[in-house]
């Protein structure tokens, strides 16, 4: 459990004070994929550079474990750093070594392990991120993908508890990133790391976290978890993040909806109830009408989900409104009649 | 031919550009061994590195910006009484080797420094995040991330000590330059002027050659 308490973070330039972090309270809980999300300089990096003490507190406290990390000195904040690994957007591999020496760094500069050890785990390391054909290969010759992979694996290679991923997807094409998040997917599950991942992109927060923190300003404005914070946004800021990510343009949805009659409502609808059928059987049961002018169907993580702006007319439009709250869909009225 | 080089004592040359070398060789290795870590020091001290500390930083730019600033020849000259304490004479090359190296050192630290600031700041943290010690950072990250810039940087220096040796002649070092200014000038024998600057100029050559081939060989980017 990562565990922030009042935690603040001003810089001094010049003269001038700073607040990139402003008095925040958090709970990671273990095992956790926990997303960051925020535009550039809402503080999330600072938040995360809090965690490994790359950046110190200007007041609070940050425990990790029950370990109060502000107060360990040189040595113990080594040690503790090797408990944390950490993967960059540009990778931040060293060029004039080898891929498989870049892997071997933290265990040579902890000194635990004898050569063949070393040696040992790093072919093991890059077996897990399926680079073990790579290993002799300088990062120059790698691409983006393959770059971020050895990043992970170095990361991982003093087995740390808490892996932490500065938007490290941001320089890689859709489909890579895609994979390194199955992949960090599959480290969090397999080995049971806690992840915090700063993006910027809400897509992925949507497909490989577990909760998420949105950020502006250097305040958390919204909290909790994937599923409740990508469908029932509250902030403004929440807001445009879900927006960006479906693609949904305000000012069209409004336009689209003065052509149709009826009574507009929103619907919302998670885990099993997505792929049931609820909406014909309200309609056979109440006999409303019902066209759908917009909707989309798919995953937060593994859970599916629904939303769906759907226009109805009839006579038993309440009594169909109860079923749909009764079956767990949560409405929302666009528009009354 | 040999009309046209009538003057030239092919001995005198041989010995002389022995001597070139001998300064060459011993100044590079201690310009070398003071330079580096000047250099990195001058580094990490400076402004936003990692170990920020403007009053240090003031103190060594000042001292390498005023070596740099003093003519060469004036400082083989002020360095007499220095260069005989250290080695016992201020004549040949043992007496050419301390101003060299103190000629030469504020130079090759400033371009360590700048060679240094090229490494990307992103690999420092990732290896401050790995848990390294600075002595780690600096030994296992920035020095070989930085080793083809420093490579330049010595190749650079190594030729700037090279027209070096040759202005030490003045004060009686020996060596190619010597020779030039001893037959070829004062005494008007062109050919020896000719022979011992084409042989500069080819040691010149060949460093450049061999530096470019190590920083080639060196850099992984």
């Amino acid at each position: 459990m990562i565990e922030f308490f009042e935690v603040h973070k001003a810089y001094q330039l010049g003269k001038k004070s700073v607040t990139a972090l402003q008095t925040t309270s958090l709970q990671i809980p273990t095992g956790q994929i926990y997303g960051l999300i925020g535009h550039s300089g809402a503080g999330k990096s600072t938040l995360m550079r809090l965690i490994n003490r790359l950046e110190e507190p200007s007041a609070g406290r940050i425990e990790v474990d029950g370990l109060d990390i502000t107060q360990l000195d040189a040595e113990g904040l080594r040690n503790f750093r090797r408990r944390v690994g950490m993967i960059f957007q540009h990778f931040n591999l060293l060029t004039s070594r080898s891929v498989a020496d870049n892997v071997a760094l933290p265990l040579r500069l902890a000194g635990e392990l004898s050569k063949q050890a070393i040696n040992k785990k790093v072919s093991d390391l890059l077996a897990r991120v399926g680079l073990e054909n790579h290993a002799k290969k300088y990062p120059a010759q790698l691409s983006g993908g393959e770059k971020q992979r050895v990043g992970i694996a170095r990361a991982l290679a003093t087995d740390p508890t808490i892996l932490l991923c500065d938007e490290a997807t941001s320089a890689l094409d859709p489909q890579t990133t895609g994979q390194v998040l199955e992949l960090l997917a599959e480290i969090n599950r397999e080995l049971g790391l806690t992840l915090v991942l700063i993006t910027h992109e809400m897509d992925v927060v949507r497909r490989i976290c577990d909760q998420v923190a949105v950020m502006d300003g250097g305040v958390i404005v919204e909290q909790g978890k994937v599923a409740d914070v990508f469908l029932h946004p509250q902030h403004p800021t929440t807001k445009r993040f879900v927006y960006e990510a479906e693609q949904v343009d305000e000012n069209e949805r409004v336009q689209n909806l003065a052509e149709v009659e009826g009574r507009i409502l929103h619907l919302t609808f998670q885990g099993q109830a997505t792929y049931e059928p609820l909406l014909a059987r309200v309609a056979y049961q109440t006999g409303i009408e019902f066209s759908i002018l917009s909707g989309r169907i798919d995953r937060i993580r593994n859970e599916p989900y629904g939303q769906l702006t759907v226009a109805f007319k009839g006579e038993r439009l309440e009594e169909a409104m109860q079923m749909l709250q009764a079956a767990e869909v949560h409405l929302e009225e666009l528009r009354h009649e | 031919m040999n009309e046209l080089l009538a003057n030239v004592d092919w001995y005198e040359i041989w010995l002389a550009t022995l001597e070139t070398f001998l300064m060459l060789g011993g100044s590079l290795i201690f310009t070398i061994l003071l330079g580096l870590p000047l250099g990195v020091l001058l580094f990490l001290t400076g402004p936003k590195q990692l170990f920020d500390q403007k009053g240090l930083y003031s103190i060594l730019s000042l001292v390498t910006n005023i070596l740099r600033s003093l003519p060469f020849i004036i400082l083989l000259i002020v360095m007499i009484p220095i260069t005989v304490m250290i080695t016992g004479t201020s004549l040949g090359v043992a007496g050419a080797i301390p101003p060299l190296v103190v000629g030469a050192t504020p130079f090759f630290a400033r371009l360590v420094e700048t060679a240094l600031r090229e490494v990307d700041r992103g690999i420092i943290e990732a290896t401050q995040a790995m848990g390294a010690t600075t002595k780690q950072i600096i030994i296992s990250a920035l020095l070989p991330e930085a080793r083809p810039g420093i490579l330049a940087a010595i190749t650079v220096t190594a030729i700037t000590l090279v027209s070096y040796t040759a202005m030490a002649g003045v004060v009686g070092a020996g060596g190619l330059g010597d020779l030039a200014i001893r037959f070829g000038y004062q005494r008007f024998q062109t050919d020896v002027m000719v022979v011992t600057v084409v042989l500069l100029l080819v040691l010149v050559q060949v460093l450049q050659m061999v530096g470019d081939r190590l920083v080639v060989h060196y850099s992984r980017k």
